[in-house]
């Protein structure tokens, strides 16, 4: 019994030295990107250190201050697009899922099943049709397309089906209905705030989807006040690499990343129960 | 009998709200989605293109789109590029994550801090990949902090020029994908592991199974589902890789376009709006992931049927 404690013991050992290892690897990008956007472009240059420099402050004005990034008129947009994304996409997939769930109407199994059939088509297949689509709507270099779209998300849309399918009893609507309560503001009132958690999970991971999109706002967005961060992003990396500045290369990127990150540390645990939840598609 | 009648129908009545539901989705979907989707398959049966200024077409040319782009062009370059680049990524992460999975729902050992650790190795999958690519080439160029280190530690005599070799350029987005995805698919594989009955992994320790046996005789076949799930879901994902690449390589797929990915290319035509043979991209594109969904639908379809029967 003794000589199997042993070797319990060191398979501990072993996993937490892999598991430690994993960490450093996943981590080290994010500790070097943070130290060194707190040094001037000459410091990086003449090599790494691991002491953080006094100099945040300092490219962060700077950054902000280059005529040719408008990086808060960026982060502006970024935000807008993100919460309209999160908004429309939870609110409008949450009344699909409703009307599907709880109404027995002609076409629901078909309902149900094309928006099944469409979840995996990629956006980037439809892209060209798309941009067509918005020059001829004269949306183009707006921030419209941008938004609105996110008002059909399928995987969104089955992520709350399945949570109401498991959550939502038919008979609290019809107590509703009882108590003469019109539909639409059963559901505002009543439907809404019994699937918080899943509008919860969603509206961040379509918040995320959205910040993170370069793809569809590069092909939309022209001008230089509707560029979001991801197109300042590759505006940067397009220019020439001897006239960076790189720290504000790096700071730019912080400002890509770090704020969700710390919005995640304070969310992970919603974000990592959520990730399991809606994962596997049965 | 009356009031049956009544109540009956007043449902129907109810049920017509059903469309007032689903109607902005509908709606939105096709405008936004099915059309573009529509008027791109159209698109990839016309030559339409630009020189200079001058607009060329459209022309009805059939299928001469297809055969140009599969004969013609360097695609298949690009496809066996994104495939590489994918399975570089892959074949480690689905290793890790399944090592991981069963370290964390592994009863007998009882980890510490798994949730610490589980929130660490998801982090990466939430940043921005365009910003993570940003942040490798400056991490990885010649004078940057990674060569700057192996100098230091003597490790090499001179800068190895990461952004300008085939196999260093394919390992760094592999490893970008890699970091950002294998947290994901820790958790999915985890949640696939608890939903396998606790009690036959307790039955086979009695029995004196070793912890390699149980995962090969108990674990793995149970997973096989979930796992091919992963597999065909990553794989599709895969086909999409634009974000990562394309920052990298500035749009190149340098050197010499040895990591230029499907969309990337896809994206070239968008931009230079050579509607005819970005067309005929996307809709092969479709087609390939059409039928790799297909799959996943008809496994998981085929899975739940099971379960059903089961439980008959």
């Amino acid at each position: 019994m003794k000589s199997f404690n042993g070797i319990l013991a060191i398979r501990r050992t072993v996993i937490y030295a892999i598991l430690v290892t994993l960490m450093f690897i996943s981590v080290c990008p994010f500790v070097i990107l943070i130290i060194n956007s707190t040094h001037l472009h000459a410091q990086i240059l003449t090599g790494f250190s691991l002491m953080p420099g006094r100099y945040f402050i300092y490219n962060l004005k700077n950054l902000l201050g280059n005529p040719n990034l408008p990086v808060l008129r960026a982060l502006l947009n970024s935000i807008l697009v993100s919460f309209g994304n999160a908004f429309l996409a939870t609110y409008f997939s949450a009344m699909t899922a409703y009307g599907i769930h709880m109404y027995q109407f002609k076409g629901r199994k078909s309902a149900f099943k094309f928006i099944m059939a469409v979840m995996m088509v990629p956006s980037q297949v439809t892209a060209l049709g798309f941009v067509q689509l918005m020059e001829h709507m004269h949306l183009n270099d707006t921030l419209i397309p941008l938004i609105v779209p996110a008002i059909a998300s399928p995987v969104v849309f089955f992520y709350i089906f399945q949570y109401m399918k498991a959550t939502l009893p038919k008979s609290i609507v019809e107590a509703s209905r009882v108590d003469g309560c019109n539909e639409f503001i059963t559901f505002n009132v009543i439907v809404l705030p019994m699937i918080k958690p899943a509008i919860a999970v969603q509206a961040i991971f379509a918040f995320v989807n959205s910040w993170n999109n370069y793809f569809l706002p590069v092909l939309i967005v022209s001008s230089k006040n509707k560029k979001t961060i991801p197109i300042l992003i590759a505006q940067l990396r397009d220019a020439d690499y001897m006239k960076f500045d790189l720290a504000q290369v790096y700071m730019l990127v912080c400002i890509a990343i770090i704020p969700l990150l710390i919005a995640y540390l304070f969310l992970s645990h919603h974000i990592i129960s959520g990730v399991t939840l809606g994962g596997v598609k049965e | 009998m009356k009031i049956k009648l009544q109540k009956k129908h007043s449902s129907i009545e109810y049920n017509r709200w059903g469309y007032f539901f689903i109607a902005p989705f509908f709606i939105i979907y096709l405008v936004f989605s099915l059309i573009p989707l529509f008027s791109t398959i159209a698109n990839s049966f016309f030559e339409t293109y630009r020189v200079g200024l001058m607009q060329i077409g459209p022309k009805f040319v059939f299928f001469k789109n297809y055969t140009e782009v599969l004969t013609n062009s360097e695609l298949p370059k690009y496809a066996e590029n994104t495939l590489i680049m994918w399975l570089l990524g892959f074949i480690p992460q689905i290793l890790i994550s399944l090592l991981l999975s069963i370290w964390f729902t592994d009863t007998e050992l009882r980890l510490r801090c798994r949730s610490f650790f589980k929130t660490v190795i998801y982090m990466p999958n939430l940043i921005m990949a365009s910003a993570f690519a940003m942040l490798f080439f400056v991490l990885f160029s010649d004078s940057g902090p990674v060569n700057n280190i192996a100098l230091m530690t003597g490790k090499i005599a001179e800068p190895i020029r990461f952004l300008f070799r085939t196999d260093t350029v394919r390992l760094l987005v592999a490893a970008m994908n890699f970091l950002m995805w294998y947290g994901n698919t820790t958790l999915l594989l985890m949640s696939g592991i608890m939903g396998i009955d606790q009690s036959i992994f307790e039955a086979a320790r009695i029995d004196g199974a070793s912890p390699l046996q149980i995962f090969i005789r108990i674990t793995l076949p149970q997973l096989l589902p979930i796992l091919v799930y992963v597999m065909i879901t990553s794989l599709i994902g895969g086909i999409q890789m634009f974000d990562v690449p394309q920052i990298l390589t500035n749009g190149t797929g340098q050197p010499n376009r040895t990591t230029m990915t499907l969309i990337m290319y896809l994206n070239n035509h968008l931009f230079s709006r050579n509607y005819g043979l970005g067309g005929a991209v996307s809709v092969l594109i479709f087609i390939l992931t059409a039928a790799l969904s297909g799959i996943v639908y008809s496994s998981t379809l085929k899975e739940s049927k099971k379960s059903d029967g089961g439980k008959k």
